[in-house]
C-alpha cells in the first residue's frame, strides 16, 4: 500500500528522496508517456540518470479477451483475437482458426493454406515497419518513422482490398478464408515487393549505419541465451539471444515445411543483435512471398463445415510465430458451442518480464532503447 | 549599393537635425529596441514555418499547408493559440523562479541579438568585445534553463535540467575554443573588425585546414549548445516527455520556444559572421573583377544567406539523427572535441605567428 501512495503522489510530491535508499528517487514512466506506445505503466528506481529497478504495472488496457471469448461461440471468437496484437491480427485470427480446425479435424483447401502464408508474412513485414520506424523515433529520429509507413501503407491498401479492413481484418476463419482474395492482390503485392527491395537501402543508411545508433544499440540490454529461455522469450528478442525458437521451423504448420526461408538468428543478444533480427526477418519474408505469389493453387477458399461448430470434448493447443514471437492458444473444449476455457500465450508478455531484468544499471536513455527493441505491444500484454 | 545602412543613416540625420543630441539617442534607442522585440518574433514565426517545412520536405510530407499561401501564416496561427491559452503555475512549483524562467531565457535571447552585424554599417551595438560579449551571455540561457527545471517541481524537468546543465557548461568550452581560432587569426573581438579582416576572402577559407576543423567543432558545439538534436536530451520527448518545460503552458511555453529558435539563428549569425565573412560578399583574393561582381549583391542578403544555410544545416541533424545517450553526449565533448579544439588552437597559432594564412 505504501507503494501504491507514493505512485499517486507521483510527481507532485514535494521531496524526491522520500522511498528507498538515499539518493534515489521514483519516476512514473506512463500510463501516459511518449516511450510507452500505449497505456504501459513502469515503476523505476532511479539514482542520477541510473535505473535501478523497473516495475511494470499492468492493468491498464485489461479487456478480459479470455474470459469474453468463453461467451462467444467459435467462430465468433476470433474477431476479438484481432484486437490483442492489433499489428499481427491476421497472425492471431490464423491461431485461433487453426485451434479449432485441430478440434473439427477439418482439413482447409490449399489455396486458403496459401492465402494464409501470404497474408502472414505481409502482417509480419507491416508489423516490422512499424517497429522500426517507432524505435527510431523512441531513439530520437523522427524521418524514419514516415519512409517506414510509407512501406506499411501500401501492404494496408493491399490488406483493404482483399480484407476490407485495414487493421483489425478478421479474415481467417475455421475451415480457410472468408473469401477469395481481390483479382489485383498478385499485382499489388508484385508492386510492393519491387517498391521494398527499391527502398530497403534507405533503412540501413539512416539507421542502421548510423554512429550513433550503433553506439546506442551495441552493448545495451544483453540478454544472455539462459536468460532467453528461462525467462520465455520468444520471436526476435530470444533469437538475437542465439535461442532457436521460430515455430515455424520448430513445429511447421500449414505450408511453412515446404517454404525455402532461413531461421535468422544471431548471437550478441543486445539491442543491435535483436534489431538486426527483425531487419533480416523482412528479407526473409519478402523471400517467402516471392515463392509463393505466382504459385496460388486454383480451388475453393473456404472448407464446407457446420454452421453452429461443435468441437468435441478435450484440449486443444496450437502455437504459431507471430510477429513478436510464439503465439499459443490452448482451448478447452466442454463439446458446447462455446469454449469452455480459453488461454492465450501472448509474447509480449513475456518479452516484458525480462525488462527488469536487462534494464538494471543502465541509462533512462537505454530504457526506452531497450523498449524499443522488445517490440512491445500493449493490447498483446494485457489482453 | 541599397543596404539597410542608407536607411538608419537617413533616420540619424533626420533626427539629428530636428533634436538635440541627447533626445536623438533617447529615440534611437527606442526605435533599436522595438526592432529587436519585432525581430525577434519576426525570427520565431519564420524560423518555426521553415523547420517544419523543412522536416515535412525531409519526411515525404507537405507540412502545414491550410493557413494561409501554403500554409506560410500557420505559425501566425500557433502564436495566437499559445497567446489564448492559460498559462498555468502548478500548485507545488516555486511561483516566482516558475514564472521568471522564460523571461530570462527570451531576454538573454535579446541580449544577443545586440552586436550581430546584419548588413555593412548595420549593427546595434558595435562593442570592442563583441564575440566575448556573445559568448558571455549565452552561459545565462542554462540558468533559465535550470531554474524552469527546478522550479516546475516535476521529476522529468529537474532530470532535463541537469542534464541540460552539464551540456551547456561542457560544449561552451568547445565552442569558445573554436570561436578563439579564428579570433587569433584576427587579432580582435570586435565583430565589425572581424568581418573587416575577410574583404579578401572568408577565414573559413583563408584559414587553411585548422579553420575547417574550427567550423566544424563549433558547427556541433552550438548544436549541443542550443538544446537541438541529435543533443535534445534536456527535451528528449520519448525518454523525459518534454524535459526542463514540461509543466510549461501557453505563453510561457512560447517564450521558452521562440528563445531556443532565435538563439539557433544566432549561433548561425555567429557562425556566418566569423566563419564565413558576416555581410561580406564572397570574395576571393585579388580577382578584382569578380569581386565587383559580388558586391552587387546586397550585404543583408549575404549575411541572410549565410545565416540561412546554417540554420538549414542544423535543422538537417535534427531530422536525420538518434540522439545520443547522456554519457556519450559528455564523452563526445570532453575526449574528443575539446582535445581537437585545444590542439586546433595551438595549430592556428602557429598559423598566425609565422604568417601561413593567406
Amino acid at each position: 500500500m505504501y507503494r501504491e501512495t507514493q505512485i499517486i503522489a507521483g510527481s507532485s510530491h514535494p521531496s524526491f528522496a522520500e522511498v528507498g535508499q538515499p539518493g534515489e528517487f521514483i519516476i512514473n514512466v506512463g500510463p501516459q508517456h511518449p516511450a510507452t506506445h500505449g497505456v504501459l505503466h513502469l515503476v523505476i528506481t532511479l539514482s542520477g540518470e541510473t535505473i535501478k529497478k523497473v516495475e511494470p504495472h499492468l492493468g491498464y488496457i485489461h479487456r478480459s479477451i479470455e474470459k469474453m471469448c468463453e461467451s462467444l461461440s467459435y467462430r465468433q471468437f476470433i474477431y476479438v483475437t484481432s484486437r490483442m496484437d492489433y499489428l499481427s491480427a491476421h497472425i492471431n485470427n490464423h491461431a485461433c482458426a487453426m485451434c479449432v480446425e485441430k478440434g473439427l479435424q477439418v482439413e482447409i483447401p490449399p489455396r486458403a493454406q496459401v492465402i494464409r502464408v501470404l497474408m502472414d508474412e505481409l502482417t509480419r513485414i507491416a508489423s516490422h515497419e512499424l517497429w522500426w520506424g517507432a524505435m527510431a523515433m523512441d531513439l530520437g529520429a523522427f524521418t524514419p518513422f514516415f519512409h517506414a509507413f510509407r512501406e506499411r501503407e501500401t501492404i494496408n491498401d493491399i490488406m483493404e482490398e482483399t480484407c476490407g479492413a485495414r487493421l483489425t481484418m478478421n479474415y481467417m476463419v475455421p475451415g480457410g478464408v472468408m473469401q477469395d482474395i481481390h483479382p489485383d492482390f498478385q499485382k499489388r503485392v508484385k508492386e510492393f515487393i519491387q517498391l521494398y527491395k527499391r527502398k530497403v537501402h534507405e533503412y540501413d543508411e539512416m539507421v542502421t549505419g548510423n554512429i550513433i545508433f550503433q553506439n546506442r544499440m551495441k552493448n545495451v540490454g544483453v540478454l544472455s541465451a539462459e536468460d532467453a529461455i528461462s525467462y520465455g522469450c520468444t520471436g526476435p528478442t530470444g533469437r538475437g539471444s542465439g535461442v532457436s525458437c521460430d515455430i515455424r521451423k520448430l513445429y511447421p504448420y500449414e505450408i511453412y515445411s515446404t517454404l525455402e526461408f532461413d531461421e535468422v538468428l544471431e548471437t550478441g543478444g543486445d539491442s543491435f543483435a535483436r534489431y538486426m533480427v527483425r531487419i533480416r526477418e523482412m528479407n526473409q519474408s519478402i523471400r517467402i512471398i516471392e515463392q509463393l505469389i505466382d504459385n496460388i493453387p486454383e480451388g475453393e477458399v473456404l472448407t464446407k463445415t457446420k454452421a453452429v461448430l461443435k468441437l468435441p470434448k478435450g484440449e486443444f493447443y496450437t502455437r504459431v510465430e507471430t510477429a513478436r514471437g510464439e503465439l499459443g492458444v490452448y482451448i478447452v473444449s466442454e463439446g458446447g458451442t462455446n469454449p469452455f476455457r480459453i488461454k492465450f500465450r501472448s509474447p509480449g508478455f513475456s518479452n516484458l518480464s525480462v525488462l527488469d531484468h536487462i534494464a538494471r544499471g543502465s541509462k533512462i536513455g537505454d530504457l526506452v532503447a531497450m523498449m524499443g527493441t522488445l517490440d512491445l505491444v500493449i493490447p498483446d500484454i494485457d489482453r | 549599393m541599397w543596404s539597410f545602412s542608407n536607411i538608419s543613416d537617413n533616420i540619424h540625420d533626420w533626427l539629428s537635425a530636428n533634436f538635440n543630441a541627447t533626445w536623438t539617442l533617447i529615440i534611437e534607442m527606442v526605435i533599436a529596441g522595438t526592432l529587436v522585440i519585432g525581430l525577434f518574433a519576426m525570427l520565431g514565426l519564420i524560423l518555426v514555418i521553415m523547420e517544419r517545412k523543412v522536416s515535412a520536405w525531409m519526411q515525404i510530407r507537405l507540412g502545414p499547408n491550410r493557413v494561409g499561401p501554403k500554409g506560410m501564416l500557420q505559425s501566425m496561427a500557433d502564436t495566437i493559440k499559445l497567446m489564448v491559452k492559460e498559462g498555468m503555475t502548478p500548485n507545488g512549483a516555486d511561483k516566482i523562479m516558475f514564472n521568471l524562467a522564460p523571461f530570462v531565457a527570451m531576454i538573454v535571447a535579446m541580449l544577443l541579438l545586440a552586436p550581430i552585424a546584419f548588413a555593412e554599417n548595420f549593427q546595434l551595438w558595435d562593442l570592442n568585445i563583441g564575440v566575448l560579449y556573445i559568448t558571455a551571455v549565452s552561459s545565462i540561457m542554462v540558468i533559465s534553463i535550470l531554474m524552469a527545471g527546478w522550479a516546475s517541481n516535476n521529476k522529468y524537468s529537474l532530470l532535463g535540467a541537469m542534464r541540460s546543465g552539464a551540456q551547456i557548461v561542457s560544449y561552451e568550452l568547445s565552442a569558445g575554443l573554436s570561436i578563439l581560432a579564428i579570433i587569433v587569426l584576427t587579432g580582435s573581438l570586435q565583430v565589425s573588425e572581424i568581418i573587416e579582416s575577410q574583404r579578401n576572402g572568408w577565414w573559413l577559407f583563408k584559414g587553411h585546414i585548422p579553420a575547417i576543423i574550427a567550423f566544424v567543432i563549433f558547427i556541433i558545439a552550438v548544436t549541443a549548445e542550443t538544446n537541438r538534436a541529435p543533443f535534445d536530451l534536456a527535451e528528449a520527448e520519448s525518454e523525459l516527455t518534454a524535459g526542463f518545460h514540461t509543466e510549461y503552458s501557453g505563453m510561457k511555453f512560447a517564450l521558452f520556444f521562440l528563445a531556443e529558435y532565435v538563439n539557433v539563428f544566432i549561433v548561425c549569425g555567429l557562425g556566418a559572421t566569423i566563419f564565413l565573412g558576416g555581410w561580406m560578399p564572397l570574395h576571393i583574393g585579388n580577382w578584382t573583377g569578380f569581386n565587383n561582381a559580388m558586391d552587387y549583391i546586397p550585404s543583408s542578403l549575404w549575411f541572410f544567406g549565410k545565416t540561412f544555410f546554417l540554420i538549414f544545416v542544423i535543422m538537417w541533424f535534427r531530422w536525420s539523427f538518434p540522439r545520443l545517450r547522456i554519457d556519450q553526449l559528455l564523452n563526445l565533448e570532453w575526449k574528443y572535441l575539446l582535445p581537437i579544439s585545444m590542439v586546433n588552437l595551438l595549430l592556428v597559432t602557429l598559423m598566425a605567428i609565422m604568417g601561413w594564412h593567406f
